[in-house]
């Protein structure tokens, strides 16, 4: 005993309290799905790059979005961004400009000449029929997984829709054509001025392993109106087209505009920049019930484009249109009120949606065309072996991410079925709804908001409406993202624990519950911000 | 176009941690190093906030002093739950001392360490609201008084908790304890009693006194440094709430700390040689029934008007005294 006076027992420690059994629940880390990711019709990763955005590291999050998205800079000006409709951000201020950031990162890539590299070759060879988004992703993803890739479109350009389709004011060309480029310089090849009339037979001929169709849906559907012939009619769909290749349009004096979707928009606004003297654009269902986006709708009134709701054209007669005012019921179409009116116009645009030319699918045995689509299964497979298909032909959204999207998911299906396999999507977290979150510790960040072209240029020509972020604002806008459901190591777990029971791992790897300790007073899970933690019952 | 900073954090300073603060502007407990003076398998309740508190300021003391620190115990949950002997969950030298006279070991060790010429070695002397406010006050006083080299911290839960919840001069009115049931015309503790200890240490005219809360980290681990840098007798009061005393959920503990603050109830600021020198703004201010609905001590005053109307006006007035908002806003 060599011990001081009244001293019998060595000092010990705590840590041989294993106060971990006093635990009824334990805290467990999970990554649940941020509801921008879950929204995305592409599948892009939105909070992963945006993460790499927050500290500048612009090439990191340019990279992120690459997985799933081969087109950040026409993401960043023609997606319709679901991502930021479902912001949970939207409780707090304002929604994460995450189409302005994508933007930039897109067109950051552009002025960096960031590329990327092909996969290792596989000596398989797919053809994709159309140029249009679908088929460029898909060429692009599969280029990505080594396969070598042969693109036929039947235009003299590469783009699909968002070239003819879209026009310059919102998608300026040149950064279209760049992100195309970027692509043909993995050796995707991309060959123009080529209809395929025999889809299956070309395929054959030419020994291709597997085939991507995405034709879109490019004929117009016209409702037929009892015409003098008094006034002109042209539809959306070869009008936008016309002025995509500079042929002469004459879109001058009192424009109708006939339909209320995005593309009537688009003709409306690009009737303005050429001399319209007075745009109209006549819908035949209530104005809320308009298919356009809110946004687009916005801009076309700010530029002077006047909205008729619920008529319907019955008549054209002595150079004057004969109007039936609809009435808004409870049903899915407005009724028929019996009142007229006269309107006066030069031009009449038809604009009530497109559909597949069908015709060029009699050749494909055993594919299935319903409600005029090309019916495909989830892994994008059309009934006929070894032919794939997506975009605006198959059912869908029709929109230019979810053209994307199919593009990238039937890479992946492509890919697995070379090799005899089948692709399953990754199994999904659960959503993180904002009630799991701690928005407290979120700082209050008003949105960033993009400079707008002066009206009266966007009156007059084709030049780019909506402006850019800048390197300095671009961050902050990408700080604003809360990082719902998965962990941005704030340390808040880390520091409230009141029994030191979690490890730090260290920058990127997180932390660990120390389970001998943890008493599961939930400490971390009520002060996680982003809804990382969950409780779960302890088996006893 | 001009150069400007992008000055938004995400989380600014309100969490732990923030990768995108520079290192210098990050918590101790953010760090990997930090000392965790105050060690797993400790016996505190699940969700304590003595322990937790504990742990914040010794662990921002010790970086403040370089590790060169002894601390002073007064008796009270944070000795017992501890340090049952021989098992100590503590990694800094400790000393136990009786429930009244922690202070005055602090002077001791202080005096201690003057005479060995050990001006590098720091003092800290810490206890329970009853230990601080009414068992030990005379011996703290005195320290003060003294202005011996000695911080001492009081963890206020607002009452006896070790014993059994009984009410100590720290007990809001109307809070339910033991000693003061929520039964007759003014239920629960009544107002207009105990001591408020922050603004009598002020009356000493010592260096510095500080209050801070367990729920902004980042404010007492500042108080915790900037207390440390100053010689002479220094007091910093922490908020710990106490799920078992209050009836409070222990996940909830950091909440009901920040909903203390951002009511008003528990005002947090800093005070140099008898003089108020700065306030911790509230954030979002809330009426104080967000605060009470937590906690089952105060249950009742939810049902009385006259109650909730004198505990908002405790919490007006001390916004209004401390200028806990900012006029102009922020």
């Amino acid at each position: 005993m060599n011990k001081p006076f009244a001293i019998t027992l060595d000092v010990g420690s705590s840590l041989l309290n294993k106060t971990g059994s006093w635990r009824t629940e334990r805290p467990v880390y999970l990554d649940r799905l941020p509801p921008c990711n879950n929204a995305c019709p592409a599948g892009e990763n939105i909070q992963a790059w945006l993460y790499h955005a927050e500290e500048g590291r612009y090439e990191q999050a340019w990279r992120e979005i690459m997985k799933n998205n081969p087109f950040p800079a026409v993401m960043g000006r023609v997606c319709y961004h679901p991502c930021e409709k479902a912001c949970n951000r939207v409780h707090l201020d304002d929604a994460v400009g995450i189409n302005s950031v994508e933007r930039f990162l897109g067109d950051q890539a552009l002025r960096e000449g960031w590329q990327v590299a092909p996969g290792e070759d596989t000596g398989k060879r797919v053809m994709v029929v159309g140029a249009g988004p679908a088929g460029l992703a898909c060429a692009y993803h599969l280029r990505s997984l080594g396969h070598q890739v042969t693109v036929y479109e039947a235009s003299a350009q590469a783009g699909g829709m968002v070239r003819y389709g879209i026009p310059k004011y919102r998608m300026p060309r040149q950064k279209l054509k760049a992100e195309i480029r970027r692509i043909e310089e993995m050796g995707v090849e991309i060959v123009l001025n080529t209809r395929i009339d025999d889809i299956q037979g070309f395929k054959q001929a030419n020994g291709f392993d597997a085939l991507f169709l995405a034709i879109g849906a490019q004929q117009p559907k016209r409702v037929e109106i009892p015409s003098d012939e008094s006034i002109q009619q042209l539809d959306a769909v070869g009008l936008l087209r016309a002025i995509e290749e500079e042929e002469h349009v004459a879109l001058r004096g009192r424009v109708v505009v006939y339909g209320g979707g995005n593309t009537a928009i688009d003709v409306a606004r690009s009737a303005i920049r050429m001399g319209a003297t007075q745009v109209t654009l006549l819908v035949y269902e209530a104005r809320e019930k308009m298919p356009a986006h809110e946004m687009e709708i916005a801009e076309a009134l700010e530029e002077g484009v006047e909205i008729l709701p619920l008529r319907a054209i019955r008549e054209i007669r002595d150079g004057s249109l004969k109007l039936e005012q609809m009435v808004d019921g409870e049903g899915q179409w407005p009724q028929a009120s019996g009142q007229f009116e006269n309107f006066q116009a030069d031009l009449v645009v038809q604009a009530l949606g497109q559909q597949v030319e069908t015709d060029l699918l009699q050749g494909l045995v055993g594919a299935r065309i319903e409600d005029d689509a090309l019916q495909v299964d989830v892994e994008m497979k059309s009934g006929c072996e070894g032919v794939f298909a997506g975009g605006d032909m198959v059912p869908s959204a029709r929109t230019v991410t979810t053209a994307i999207g199919h593009g990238k998911h039937a890479a992946r299906s492509i890919d697995a079925w070379l090799r005899g396999e089948q692709y399953r999507k990754p199994v999904k977290h659960e959503l993180v709804e904002i009630d799991k979150m701690n928005t407290w510790y979120y700082t209050d960040a008003p949105r960033t908001v993009r400079p707008m072209l002066d009206i009266v240029r966007r009156q007059s020509g084709f030049a780019e409406v909506v402006g850019d972020l800048d390197e300095i604002n671009a961050a902050y806008e990408a700080r604003r993202c809360m990082s719902c459901g998965n962990c941005f190591e704030c340390d808040n777990c880390y520091g409230v624990c009141p029994d030191n029971a979690i490890t730090k791992l260290g920058p990127g790897n997180r932390f660990e519950f120390k389970y001998d300790y943890c008493k599961g007073c939930g400490m971390c899970a009520t002060e996680c911000p982003c809804g990382a933690i969950k409780m779960e019952p302890e088996s006893i | 176009m001009p150069h400007q900073q992008v000055k938004f954090y995400q989380t600014g300073t309100l969490t732990v941690g923030n990768r995108l603060l520079d290192k210098a502007q990050r918590t101790v407990q953010a760090t990997m190093d930090r000392s965790n003076s105050l060690d797993s398998g400790h016996r505190a309740c699940q969700g304590c906030g003595e322990a937790l508190g504990a742990r914040y300021a010794i662990d921002a003391a010790m970086r403040a002093t370089d590790n060169q620190l002894i601390a002073a115990n007064a008796t009270g949950c944070l000795e017992v739950f501890t340090t049952p002997y021989p098992e100590s969950a503590w990694r800094i030298p400790w000393m136990h001392s009786l429930f009244g006279n922690a202070p005055s070991v602090a002077t001791g060790i202080a005096a201690a360490l003057r005479v060995k010429g050990r001006q590098d070695v720091r003092v800290i002397a810490q206890g329970g609201d009853g230990g601080t406010t009414d068992i030990g006050f005379g011996a703290l006083s005195g320290m003060f008084e003294r202005n011996d080299d000695v911080l001492y911290i009081c963890y206020d839960n607002q009452a006896y908790m070790n014993t059994g919840v009984q009410r100590s001069s720290a007990t809001p009115g109307s809070a339910r304890t033991a000693t003061t049931m929520p039964l007759g015309a003014e239920p629960g503790a009544e107002f207009d009693k105990g001591k408020n200890v922050p603004l009598i240490a002020m009356a000493h005219g010592i260096p510095y006194v500080a209050t801070a809360s367990v729920d902004r980290l980042h404010d007492l681990e500042a108080k915790v440094e900037k207390a440390m840098s100053i010689r002479g007798a220094r007091y910093i009061q922490v908020f710990v709430p106490c799920p078992l005393g209050w009836g409070s959920k222990p996940a909830d503990t950091v909440k009901v700390a920040r909903l203390a603050v951002e009511s008003g109830l528990y005002p947090l600021f800093e005070a140099e040689y008898g003089e108020l020198t700065s306030a911790t703004k509230i954030r979002r201010k809330l009426p104080v029934a967000d605060y009470l609905k937590l906690q089952r001590r105060f249950a009742h005053t939810l049902k009385s008007e006259t109650q909730l109307a004198r505990l908002q006006a405790v919490a007006d007035n001390n916004i209004r005294r401390f200028g806990l908002i900012d006029e102009q806003g922020d």
